[in-house]
């Protein structure tokens, strides 16, 4: 049975990548260099808030972590403070991650604002895929090199127009599914955006996996309190809550009641 | 390593640690960060009569050292628990406390009826549970109802009756008084403690069930308080709980009168928080000579 245990790790690096949005790297430890595109990490933050936050692996490589976060209350802002060479309480990897363990023919990552970061990794293994990235202003745009440089193609969007080409991510999606045999979507972002990308999944037939957020306790699948509802028709109700720690965070968008 | 077994009830524990209802799913999630069996026992998951949804998101808001929940018991209901999880978790060296809820008083003995043909080591019975819209709360917020539910599931269990207190009551001696009278073996103490928080923005309760059960430190004085005046109050065995984060804290229950303590809430910042206590408390009894950790229960000193 594999041990699961509470790391201690250095930061290694620390940068605001953007107004607000932290990019840490952290020293993996020879335990979460093994994590999943889609994982998260359960983060202790300080004795200023309670409980721990679930922050989106971004990346794993040669040993080391990187996570992308953006201040948001106390125990983002929190976290912010650490600075490189400080020491993180860290669980995990933990739940599920986007299913990239087979190949497509043409993959496509699509996220939006901070739910970008967990599609970097994703993007990395599938070697192929596009990615479709939407920002609120030129200001907030982060990782287009990154990105740029794994994805066979980056188109970005802008609320305002500020960068690139104003717009929707969504409007970009449907051009390019027009374009011809997208067979997988991966998304990741705010829940109008999500529920626009599961419909065009279903209207179009095409495998798409998101990533969801819900407040959380244990993350581990222990308190069963980031409920969110899933398709069950072997109910009365028709649904059935999910755990978004420990079945997902990643679920089939076909599964999950946006 | 004897020097903190100890016993309620007829059952025998390996150390006086176990983890709460509601914290610690039915083992397995924390059996994946050590071996469960270190621990004195479990109180698993609430269960139902019937397969429980559960509330809607949001079911927890963070509060100063500690939580709100709104959970709603979702829980796949008793048989199936019998049935399908007993088995794989029965494994665990480390006593089992199936924890119940029900809507009617014959809800309750049917519960225990399955669950007295198990292989359950006790049962706790929840008549405080804030998160359900029916029963719940108001079973254990009445003395004579509580006395009377108690009597009746008596009659039906065959297992020992651990009652679980709620501390949402003006006296909570009367309700352990009346716990004891109707015939339990042991009391469970503290329930949440019924809360709120207000988004300011929204102007909207942060939990979907507007109110929910406060937990963690912030509620380790309340329950403090509530183990001592129980102990003074009654003869049951007492197991005690309410922001129990450490070795000190779990003396500090035992001192007020737990002979058993429960680790809730702590277990969500610190996987490892009851193996660590267990580890704290052994320690203790080898730097104060105590042969037993059960010489300190009830020792407290109160001031005249």
């Amino acid at each position: 049975m594999a041990i699961s245990e509470v790391i201690i790790s250095e930061i290694l690096s620390k940068k605001e990548i953007a107004d607000g949005i932290f990019e840490f790297i952290i020293d993996a430890d020879n335990k979460m260099g093994g994590a999943k595109a889609g994982q998260f990490i359960h983060v202790k933050c300080d004795n200023s808030v309670f409980l721990r936050r679930p922050i989106s692996i971004c990346e794993v490589k040669n040993n080391t972590l990187r996570f992308i976060f953006q201040v948001r209350g106390k125990g983002t802002e929190a976290l912010s403070k650490f600075k490189a060479g400080d020491k993180l309480n860290v669980l995990g990897p933990l739940g599920n991650g986007f299913s990239v363990d087979r190949e497509y023919k043409h993959p496509v990552v699509i996220g939006g604002g901070i739910g970008i970061y967990p599609l970097l990794q994703t993007a990395k293994i599938l070697k192929n895929a596009d990615a479709i990235l939407g920002f609120r202003n030129k200001d907030f745009v982060t990782l287009e090199e990154d990105f740029n440089k794994i994805c066979a193609n980056l188109y970005i969007t802008t609320d305002d127009g500020s960068y690139v080409r104003q717009g929707l991510v969504t409007d970009v999606l449907m051009e390019v599914i027009k374009a011809g045999d997208v067979d997988a979507i991966f998304a990741c972002g705010p829940m109008p955006m999500l529920k626009a990308i599961k419909e065009i999944a279903e209207e179009k037939g095409i495998f798409t996996e998101v990533s969801l957020e819900e407040r959380m306790g244990c993350g581990i699948g222990a308190c069963l309190c980031c409920a969110t509802p899933v398709k069950d028709s072997e109910l009365e109700e028709g649904y059935t809550y999910a755990h978004v720690c420990s079945h997902g965070p990643v679920f089939n968008a076909s599964e999950v009641i946006l | 390593m004897s020097n903190l077994k100890t016993s309620i009830c007829g059952v025998e524990f390996k150390n006086p640690v176990i983890t709460s209802s509601g914290t610690f799913g039915f083992g397995t999630e924390y059996n994946k960060y050590y071996d469960v069996s270190k621990l004195g026992g479990m109180a698993l998951k609430g269960l139902t009569l019937k397969a429980r949804q559960g509330n809607p998101p949001k079911r927890i808001a963070e509060t100063p050292m500690g939580i709100l929940n709104s959970v709603g018991l979702q829980n796949p209901g008793v048989q199936t628990f019998v049935n399908d999880m007993l088995p794989y978790i029965r494994r665990f060296d480390t006593n089992l406390i199936a924890n119940i809820s029900g809507n009617t008083v014959e809800e309750y003995c049917e519960m225990v009826e399955i669950l007295s043909d198990s292989s359950i080591d006790m049962i706790e019975m929840n008549i405080s549970c804030p998160n359900v819209k029916k029963g719940g709360l108001n079973f254990g917020t009445d003395p004579k109802m509580v006395e009377e539910i108690t009597g009746e599931v008596k009659k039906h269990c065959r297992k020992p009756l651990i009652v679980k207190l709620t501390p949402n009551v003006t006296d909570i001696t009367e309700i352990a008084r009346s716990a004891e009278a109707g015939g339990a073996d042991a009391l469970s103490l503290i329930n949440t403690l019924l809360g709120m928080r207000i988004d300011i923005n929204t102007r909207r309760p942060v939990l979907f069930n507007n109110m929910g059960g406060l937990s963690g430190p912030c509620v380790k004085p309340v329950a403090v308080r509530m183990v001592w005046q129980v102990r003074n109050a009654v003869k049951l065995p007492i197991i005690g709980m309410g922001g129990i984060s450490n070795w000190e804290d779990a003396v500090e229950f035992m001192i007020a009168g737990a002979d058993i303590i429960s680790v809730g809430t702590a277990n969500f910042i610190d996987p490892f928080t009851a193996p660590n206590i267990v580890e704290g408390l052994r320690k203790y009894t080898e730097a104060n000579k105590l042969e037993n950790i059960s010489e300190i229960v009830g020792t407290v000193i109160p001031n005249k």
